[in-house]
């Protein structure tokens, strides 16, 4: 990708979560309100979250692969499941990525 | 102005709380900018790139998505579309904010930049006005500069490691993506959600360009959404609330969970602070790291 596209994507990016920002800032309040749109927007955060998730995981360029990332993942949850905090649960991940790599894994 | 008029002490002790909770948030939340300045880099942006996406983005989850699919070769479009999806709940959470803290002129733009998770969360669990206007102020500011600054500390990092893999710097991102997905899935109808999700995903991704199947993945949450039994179920997630924030709290550290501890005990009073959906959210850097 060129240096032009990412910084197109980078901007528009920026100005699509900031205008979504100030659309609720600025929109009558019933417009928005109730159950039925919160629990949709709940559910989309949820879904991209574990599809980017698996993605990460078990992703390479157009197909799948398996390597240290998915026991990088496993530890990241037992990490998340002993209620570590967020910074150290996501370099417990790159630890174990990093260390399975030294040894000449994939 | 109208703030607890009857408790003029009360009132500034809350206030003084309200920042207290703020701080602590803030501090915890900014660290997670180390990860993303340095996962950005990784992914082929230029440190400024990284820092525009921090300074005016400003929502931690929508940044790892639109650095994560651009790293993985996925197209600009994709990338932008994800972020913008994850950044939606931000505009349910100033839908919310607006009135609440009674945002006018000048303040009525920078409350926009400033709502995320954190200080949404930081706001609604504050027990009277003036505590609440403290509260999201405070917290929307401190974490926006935190996460800035240490957004660069970890872009020049990057920038000095060299090959990422060696790093584990892939495996860190899939990491992040599991620790903001993690204090969301406390319901039913969210389990079954994530897992639709990863399928989609997994399925899709031989077929597709990078950065397609995470956005057809997102069609599960319409079918799960839509379907009337998890409907019902939506009841048992609300309910699940206080457990999913005690949760979370301890994710983060002691700090947050004051701020955490506040909120679920406000979400019973405040039907329409807890449909916001903010609470499950407060702690995540994300989303800061949601962010």
């Amino acid at each position: 990708m060129s240096d032009t596209a990412v910084w197109a994507t980078v901007l528009a990016g920026c100005a699509a979560c900031l205008g979504l920002k100030l659309v609720g800032a600025y929109v009558p309040r019933h417009w928005l309100a109730g159950e039925p749109v919160n629990r949709l927007m709940g559910l989309v955060t949820v879904a991209l979250l574990a599809g980017l998730l698996a993605v990460q995981t078990a992703g390479q360029g157009q197909g799948l692969a398996v390597d240290s990332r998915l026991a990088a993942v496993a530890a990241a949850g037992v990490a998340l499941w002993l209620r570590a905090p967020f910074i150290a649960v996501v370099i417990i991940g790159a630890a174990v990525a990093a260390g399975l790599r030294a040894l000449g894994l994939p | 102005m109208t703030d607890s008029p009857a408790r003029p002490q009360g009132g500034r002790t809350a206030v003084r709380a309200a920042r207290r909770q703020a701080v602590s948030v803030a501090v915890a939340t900014g660290l997670s900018g180390i990860s993303f300045g340095a996962l950005a880099v990784a992914a082929g942006l230029s440190i400024w790139q990284a820092q525009l996406l921090s300074m005016l983005m400003f929502t931690g989850g929508s940044q790892f998505a639109l650095v994560g699919v651009l790293g993985a070769g996925g197209l600009g479009g994709a990338a932008v579309a994800s972020a913008a999806l994850l950044g939606g709940r931000n505009l349910l959470y100033a839908v919310q904010l607006g009135p609440l803290l009674g945002l006018r002129g000048w303040r009525r733009p920078l409350g926009a930049l400033l709502t995320i998770d954190e200080s949404t969360a930081v706001a609604l669990a504050q027990p009277d006005p003036a505590a609440r206007r403290a509260g999201f102020w405070w917290a929307g500011a401190g974490v926006w500069v935190c996460w800035n600054v240490l957004t660069l500390v970890g872009a020049l990092a990057g920038d000095a490691m060299g090959d990422p893999k060696a790093w584990g710097l892939d495996a860190a991102a899939a990491a992040a993506f599991l620790g903001l997905l993690w204090p969301r899935l406390a319901s039913r109808p969210a389990q079954a959600t994530a897992g639709l999700s990863v399928v989609i995903a997994l399925a899709a991704s031989p077929w597709l360009t990078p950065g397609v199947p995470v956005l057809l993945a997102a069609l599960a949450a319409l079918a799960v959404g839509w379907w009337p039994r998890a409907a019902r179920g939506g009841d048992g997630a609300d309910a699940d609330h206080p457990a999913d924030a005690d949760q979370a709290a301890d994710a983060v550290g002691p700090g947050p969970s004051d701020a955490r501890d506040g909120r679920a005990g406000h979400a019973g009073d405040n039907a329409d602070a807890a449909e916001a959906g903010a609470p499950r959210a407060a702690d995540r850097p994300g989303e800061a790291a949601a962010r």
